[in-house]
């Protein structure tokens, strides 16, 4: 039988570009451990949230105007005359923030699992390379509205240049392009938001997923599921990503997909925290808003600027609390990835650092009181100890066995059943609502007192267990 | 490949010779992209001096304008305020203004060049944010230390009415004075120092 066109068209391309290869290397063929949880949904999503911000961001660029004196102007023209112009924009704004919120929660999963342990360091170098980088995407976009915010913001950010010794003030005019925040900026700044950094993003997380593939992909067990192969070389405990994750991570987009689109339509400032009031108004050089706040993913690193009474030195401690997460893989000593088997030390040392960065993100956005400095201090404080102490810690660390294959992982809808069983309690319906169309319902569930409270008190007793 | 007969010190010669002599090239190439990063000729040129009229200044009143793109404060100090200056040398960082930026002319106490007449550029030292100013005596929010000032939102550094910076505040030191000299006894020029007009 003679090939049919498609058939020949598919020999044709095969024959000078390994697209088979490519996608059986990276999906079919890639084995994922079978026992990802709710936490292994946020690396395909920051995925998403990049191919958002890159599609409503070329559209903004079609009407923004990178200009101090046009600037402003062009958003709210956006805003109001463009045919869909708004829900580009509160696409591309709610998408900034919903970029920060994913890629905090995939570096916990790395905290939680020890993603960043051997062998999987350059991973995380990458991924740090990463968020950097999109801490300078960041920070460049919201300076494009030419908002007081934006100013002033960028004023703050572009001054902490300054602050290096010898070649600081120098360094900081050349970023600036002149001797204060003016259209030079503005224009450099878009420059770098729209092509510099998006390309580099973009390489990044090339580099990123390719260092993933090389090594695998950690579990919530943090074992290493290429010990234990079958005969034919695939790892026993492992499943191929595509078709079997993803469709999981499918059913995870539907969910972000569904808060972000509220977002989206009912909050889009959230409150002030997504969109600042502050920038709603146009940049004045010449007046400070009486209260400046970063937007709040970078509140937890301002408020430890703010925190060291010496501007050199606040600035220093800004850098270092971002320096110091690369250098994590060799910070941790304890033989155990996953918090599953590490001992109670860590479990605390990562509760205490938790609480910690969200309320130092809390402290930035507040005015600095002399009772909030000295919150932002001791929490600073609990900040650099957890890394710097960690050396330390986890030698002492008491580990639990840790198994040679994955855990099992009950479903929601094994657990599900016994539960209800346990919080209910069979009552016979009264008689009133005896005429009942269903013959066999005579009997209703009605919450049971005593099973809440020892369903409640055994969940709090293994909380508590689970520290030790 | 045969390498036979190949001599390699003279190979690894070359190889490290066509390196440097690379890195030298793209050296100078990346001159002129990160050089157009500097102002330009432009911006540097928009730095005139400004003409300011204080004949119709009040007694305490505090004037803004632009000169260079920054805002540039003008006071009009009371004597109960540079009274008031010479009492707080103790709470300050530089209260002589050793390590501060200002023109000669204005490095005494009251860092100006008439005593009442306050001119200073109206950015914190710290990272850039424009104080706000609070003559007020011990208000509330600011608590009985404060004897009025300059207080920064941004990131609550403290300035007297002379621009000196408190201790204990982020800010590392005094308001800058820009050069400023006098045309007429109630006309100023910023951008202009006495010293050169003299010279």
């Amino acid at each position: 039988m003679k090939p049919s066109r498609i058939t020949e068209c598919n020999e044709w391309i095969l024959a000078r570009f390994p697209l088979t290869k490519l996608w059986n290397e990276h999906m079919t063929h890639y084995y994922a451990p079978k026992n990802f949880n709710f936490w292994y949904f946020f690396g395909s999503l920051a995925l998403l949230v990049l191919v958002n911000q890159i599609l409503t961001g070329i559209f903004l660029t079609m009407n923004y105007k990178p200009d101090a004196k046009l600037a402003f102007d062009s958003v709210e023209y956006i805003m109001r005359d463009v045919n869909w112009g708004w829900l580009i924009r509160y696409m591309h704004s709610t998408g900034s923030s919903a970029f920060f919120i994913v890629v905090y929660l995939h570096m916990f999963r790395g905290l939680l699992y020890g993603s960043f342990k051997h062998p999987r360091e350059l991973v995380w170098i990458f991924g740090m390379l990463l968020f950097v980088a999109l801490m300078a995407e960041a920070f460049m976009g919201y300076l494009l509205p030419w908002g007081q915010m934006s100013y002033w913001g960028a004023q703050v950010i572009i001054s902490l240049f300054s602050a290096i010794p010898v070649i600081g003030d120098d360094l900081s005019l050349w970023v600036r392009g002149d001797y204060v925040v003016s259209d030079a900026t503005l224009n450099r700044f878009f420059a770098f938001h729209v092509i510099a950094v998006p390309l580099a993003l973009v390489m990044l997380v090339f580099l990123h997923i390719v260092a993933l593939h090389e090594v695998g992909s950690n579990n919530p067990d943090g074992i290493e599921i290429k010990d234990s192969k079958d005969p034919w070389g695939h790892p026993v405990d492992g499943i191929p990503f595509h078709p079997y994750y993803t469709v999981k991570d499918l059913v995870g987009v539907g969910v972000f997909m569904l808060f972000f689109a509220t977002v989206i339509f009912y909050m889009p400032e959230m409150g002030g925290y997504f969109l600042e009031h502050a920038n709603f108004i146009p940049a004045d050089p010449m007046k400070t808003p009486e209260h400046i706040a970063p937007v709040w993913y970078f509140t937890p690193f301002y408020a430890i600027l703010r925190a060291i009474p010496d501007k050199f030195a606040g600035v220093i401690g800004m850098g270092g609390a971002i320096v110091v997460l690369f250098l994590l893989p060799w910070l941790d000593r304890s033989p155990v990835k996953s918090i599953r088997y590490r001992g109670g030390i860590y479990k605390k040392a990562l509760l205490l650092f938790v609480i910690s960065f969200l309320a130092l993100g809390y402290l930035g956005t507040q005015p600095a009181t002399p009772t909030a400095t000295i919150f932002a201090r001791i929490f600073t404080a609990i900040y650099f100890g957890f890394f710097l102490l960690m050396p330390l810690y986890t030698r002492w660390e008491k580990t639990k066995p840790v198994p040679k294959r994955l855990t099992p992982v009950h479903s929601l809808e094994e657990q599900l059943p016994a539960l209800i069983e346990e919080i209910t309690v069979l009552k016979p319906a009264s008689t009133e609502i005896g005429h009942n169309a269903f013959k066999g319902s005579s009997f209703t569930r009605q919450p049971n007192p005593e099973g809440i409270r020892n369903v409640i008190s055994r969940f709090v007793k293994k909380a508590i267990g689970s520290l030790d | 490949m045969n390498n036979k007969g190949v001599d390699q010190s003279k190979r690894q010669f070359l190889t490290s010779a066509l390196t440097v002599v690379g890195a030298v090239g793209t050296g100078y190439l990346a001159v002129p992209f990160l050089a157009q990063m500097q102002p330009s000729a432009k911006a540097m040129a928009a730095g005139a001096p400004v003409e300011v009229d204080i004949s119709k200044m009040e007694p305490g009143q505090l004037i803004r304008v632009a000169w260079r793109g920054k805002p540039v404060w003008i006071l009009n100090r009371t004597p109960q305020v540079l009274e008031t200056l010479k009492t707080l040398d103790s709470e300050l960082r530089d209260p002589l203004s050793q390590e501060s930026i200002q023109p000669e002319s204005s490095k005494n106490p009251a860092r100006s060049i008439k005593p009442e007449v306050f001119v200073a550029v109206g950015l914190c030292t710290h990272l850039g944010c424009s104080p706000t100013f609070r003559p007020e005596i011990a208000p509330t929010d600011l608590g009985d230390k404060w004897h009025g000032g300059f207080f920064c939102p941004c990131h609550g550094s403290w300035f007297d009415l002379a621009g000196r910076v408190y201790r204990g505040v982020p800010a590392p030191t005094n308001l800058e004075i820009p050069p400023y000299r006098y045309i007429t006894d109630t006309q100023l020029i910023i951008g202009e120092s006495a010293e050169e007009a003299s010279a």
